[in-house]
């Protein structure tokens, strides 16, 4: 291996080719997604990805081959790193390879080089309509429901979970795609956040600027781990009302909490390959 | 059918014409500007749309339908003048047509209606808001042109109204508000963005508003071509240099060392995309595009 990863790697390059996107004669899909790009990040990722982190990841086959789909995960670690290797995962890692496609942060797009980064690799702009277009051209949605208020959780908190969104939920309902619970272990331990400036962030147009016992909210090497759970169906058009919705999301919310749990156990017990059984995996909630 | 094309000296005009005579249409075309050699059938009448001999002309010939093509962008007039081209204009069409029994009336619209700006989603459908008031201000006066258009909906209602709101037009003609933007060896860019741009053929333009006259379909309309390409791929498609500049610094050299002079506003059309949805027409009309996205730029880029 190389000590500079090369930054196209044929590997790499063949599964971007199996993905079952439509892309043009240019390699771009409708919404200015770029194989070219793809092939880049993902051959920069890689090492990151299995060296760095030395990323497990269990339950992959509740993620649907094909059709849609939505990732719905909790959030960790100053920045969205764990959207980055939940993204990683079902690329990797999945057969055939499937690209999660996430709803960045506004100010994302707002910037110079982030906006033409986000765009050309399908993470598009958080905001409902792509959402659904998305959906109902049978993606992979990843999705956070607790958005940047879960990514500024502190390294205490790092296992808990702060209000989720109801958004995601009319969007299943209303597009009829199944819900895979992710939880994500480990991004609190890479990225301890110790404070979070508000007034730096406004400055630079983010919602916020993490900080870590190293100044930087750089990760340090940390083995991570992914747990997908089972799918879960939930009945209805999208437009119940409140309580319904709320109701439904606390579900989703449960098992992505007992997830965790189960996840942060294994991880303290060093039991990382024992054997386990998924929560909700017997029938479930639905 | 008789049909009236207004600003028909103008680039699209002219290939609108042409395809309306040789489809057998009988044609008159009103226009400021002069057109020496116009296609033999052209019944040319040297006006201004919002001037009283434009109302005779409606008077004494009774089209059964009105194209309205004649407003300006900043490229081509600036402030109170087109204020007035654009919406004057659009309301003297409006009214003469009401008077004198037009049974059509299609406006030429275009998709910049709905602004471009970080938050603002891909595939505008018809029902979005038109968020280029706040992006760019310039263009207030065709936002409004274009709602002054779509009210005829309901205060004519006995009029077939049609607003058709075309993606950027590219094609051999070279004209146009993307030809002009890409006219020079070396096209402008934000250092950082790579936004979409969605285009489409002149003919492909001309051959949506053919089939909307023969159909009279009713309502407002998206109308696109091929799928959007970014800005990077056009500017090398189209075989330009692109001059990728910080936003601070572009500022100050637009319209110097040959690149292209842009309003405030103008910009934001350079980092953010306007992507349109045109499926509503194409369903309701069957129309289909002709040519691809390099087939367009190509004609663009050898003409």
């Amino acid at each position: 291996m190389p000590l500079l990863p090369s930054l196209r790697s044929p590997e790499i390059a063949e599964r971007v080719d199996r993905l079952e996107i439509p892309f043009s004669r240019h390699g771009l899909d409708a919404y200015g997604l770029d194989k070219a790009e793809l092939t880049r990040f993902f051959t920069i990722l890689r090492p990151l990805y299995r060296r760095y982190f030395s990323m497990r990841t269990y339950g992959l086959e509740h993620v649907p081959d094909r059709g849609r789909a939505m990732l719905i995960g909790n959030h960790s670690g100053g920045v969205a790193l764990d959207g980055a290797l939940i993204w990683g995962a079902t690329f990797y890692e999945k057969e055939p390879p499937r690209l999660a496609q996430g709803m960045a942060e506004k100010f994302l797009a707002a910037a110079p080089f982030s906006a033409q980064w986000t765009a050309k690799t399908g993470q598009l702009t958080g905001l409902p309509e792509h959402a659904r277009r998305l959906l109902n051209d049978d993606r992979l949605l990843m999705v956070f429901p607790e958005g940047a208020r879960g990514t500024a959780k502190l390294y205490p908190e790092r296992h808990s979970l702060v209000r989720f969104g109801t958004g995601f939920m009319r969007l299943a309902l209303s597009t009829g795609s199944p819900i895979v619970p992710v939880a994500f272990i480990g991004g609190g331990e890479a990225i301890p956040t110790i404070h979070n400036s508000r007034t730096l962030g406004r400055l630079l147009g983010a919602p916020y600027v993490p900080f870590t016992p190293w100044i930087v909210a750089l990760p340090r090497p940390t083995a991570c781990q992914i747990y997908y759970g089972p799918a879960m169906h939930f009945d209805g058009d999208g437009n119940e009302a409140d309580e319904v919705i709320l109701e439904y999301v606390d579900q989703v919310k449960t098992r992505i909490a007992a997830m965790i749990e189960l996840g942060v156990d294994r991880r303290n017990r060093g039991a990382l390959d024992e054997p386990f059984e998924f929560p909700g995996a017997e029938g479930g909630a639905s | 059918m008789k049909i009236l094309v207004t600003g028909v000296a103008g680039r699209l005009g002219r290939v609108l014409a042409r395809r309306l005579l040789a489809d057998g249409h009988s044609v008159l075309g009103i226009d400021r500007r002069p057109w020496p050699d116009p296609p033999r059938g052209l019944q040319m009448f040297p006006v201004d749309i919002r001037k009283r001999p434009a109302e005779d002309v409606f008077r004494k010939h009774h089209p059964e339908a009105v194209v309205h093509m004649a407003t300006v962008t900043h490229f081509q007039r600036s402030g109170e003048e087109r204020y007035r081209i654009n919406l004057n204009g659009t309301r003297a069409v409006f009214d003469h047509a009401a008077k004198y029994g037009v049974g059509h009336v299609l406006f030429v619209g275009r998709h910049t209606y709905y602004g471009a700006a970080a938050d603002s989603p891909l595939y505008h459908t018809e029902a979005d808001p038109p968020m280029a008031v706040a992006t760019f201000p310039d263009l207030a006066d065709l936002v409004a042109a274009d709602l002054y258009a779509g009210a005829a909906l309901w205060r004519h209602p006995e009029l077939c109204t049609t607003v058709l709101r075309f993606v950027y037009t590219l094609g051999p003609s070279r004209r146009g508000t993307l030809a002009s933007f890409l006219r020079g060896p070396a096209v402008p860019s934000v250092f950082g963005f790579d936004p979409l741009f969605q285009f489409m053929h002149d003919e492909d333009v001309v051959d949506a508003i053919a089939i909307s006259l023969q159909q009279r379909v009713r309502g407002v309309y998206n109308v696109t071509g091929p799928a959007p390409v970014p800005l990077s791929l056009l500017i090398k498609t189209t075989g330009r240099k692109e001059v990728g500049l910080p936003e601070l610094l572009l500022g100050r050299v637009l319209g110097r060392f040959g690149l292209p002079k842009l309003p405030v506003g103008a910009v934001n059309h350079l980092k953010f995309p306007v992507v349109i949805d045109g499926s509503h027409f194409r369903d309701t009309t069957g129309f289909e595009h002709r040519f691809d996205e390099d087939q367009t730029m190509e004609s663009f880029r050898w003409a």
